[in-house]
């Protein structure tokens, strides 16, 4: 039994334990549900409103998707709890080869 | 404990995920697959930048000529709820509720269906005004890079449909609760994706 070692002998007081860790791991997703749209909102003003440069507009809404992925990665993906760290390798392994491989197509390249 | 056990409320394990030898690997093997569909994008996100608004004459669109932010926005939304009502599901996966579980799911296929409609509507219209997959480079690169992502919801709501029917009258065990959880993480992966083409291919489209 792996869920042994939380197991106080009583086993309606772990019952009770785990439903409210878990609603309130549910609280914090939509609170990071909320963010990501407000994120959202915010990038697709910051272009509708057409009163910034691109020089300004592009970095910034890049800033907000990465900070919106964060939260999808971390939060709803649970990357932030315990026994994620080949996850973390396979995926920022991926990450680091798709940078390489953006980085390259947008300046060394040409058509 | 093995995957045909019956469980009950206060049997449930805290990580049924990740609670048998086989959804220990399963947990492994598709994040490993996520870490290649991370390179797949990026390497398509890759030509899209390198060949955005290449067209062989100026009677081509370009891409501030086709996209439409309202249209844009409105399948973000669905996509991105539909991303918190999987969290529902799991939610209910992990206190043991069944039923519950299998109504957010539908809910979340449901949005997932929706997004999908929208973007066969937009693709519909850009074919119209002269825009497609063999009219230019920056219809190839939109078309595979956005398409890749549309086939990927489409296979997800395949995956969704098939879990929920072949479940359906099984209730929760340690066999198909792994298979729930796994589903779950592709289609916040695919929300990951969205993410980046909504901010690099949309909204870096109508900047210029």
């Amino acid at each position: 039994m792996e869920n042994q070692q939380l197991n106080s002998g009583n086993p309606r007081v772990d019952i009770e334990y785990r439903r409210r860790k878990n609603a309130e791991e549910m609280r914090y997703q939509v609170v990071s549900f909320a963010l990501m749209i407000f994120l959202t909102l915010i990038a697709f003003a910051a272009v509708y409103i057409k009163g910034f440069t691109a020089w300004f507009t592009v970095p910034f809404i890049i800033l907000l998707a990465v900070v919106q992925v964060i939260f999808q990665l971390y939060y709803f993906m649970h990357m932030s709890h315990k026994g994620h760290e080949a996850p973390s390798l396979f995926l920022y392994s991926g990450v680091l080869v798709g940078a390489v491989t953006i980085l390259a197509f947008s300046t060394i390249i040409w058509w | 404990m093995h995957a045909d056990e019956k469980f009950t409320y206060e049997t449930w394990p805290a990580a049924p995920e990740k609670s048998t030898l086989e959804s220990k690997n399963k947990f492994l093997g598709f994040w490993f697959f996520l870490g290649g569909e991370t390179v797949l994008f990026a390497s398509l996100f890759a030509t899209y930048i390198a060949l955005k608004d290449k067209v062989p004459s100026t009677t081509h669109h370009l891409a501030k000529d086709l996209f439409e932010l309202p249209l844009t926005f409105v399948a973000t939304m669905l996509l991105l709820t539909s991303s918190l009502t999987s969290v529902y599901a799991m939610y209910h996966m992990k206190n043991f509720a069944f039923k519950k579980m299998m109504t957010w799911l539908g809910l979340t296929a449901l949005l997932g269906l929706g997004f999908l409609g929208l973007e066969v509507y937009e693709f519909t219209n850009y074919v119209h005004e002269g825009h497609t997959f063999t009219s230019s480079a920056f219809g190839s690169a939109f078309y595979t890079l956005v398409g890749f992502h549309g086939g990927h919801v489409a296979f997800g709501l395949l995956w969704c449909f098939t879990l929920m029917f072949r479940n359906s009258k099984r209730g929760l065990d340690l066999y198909n609760a792994p298979k729930f959880y796994v589903f779950s993480l592709y289609w916040h992966f695919i929300d990951v994706v969205w993410v980046f083409i909504f901010t690099v291919v949309y909204l870096m489209g109508m900047v210029g």
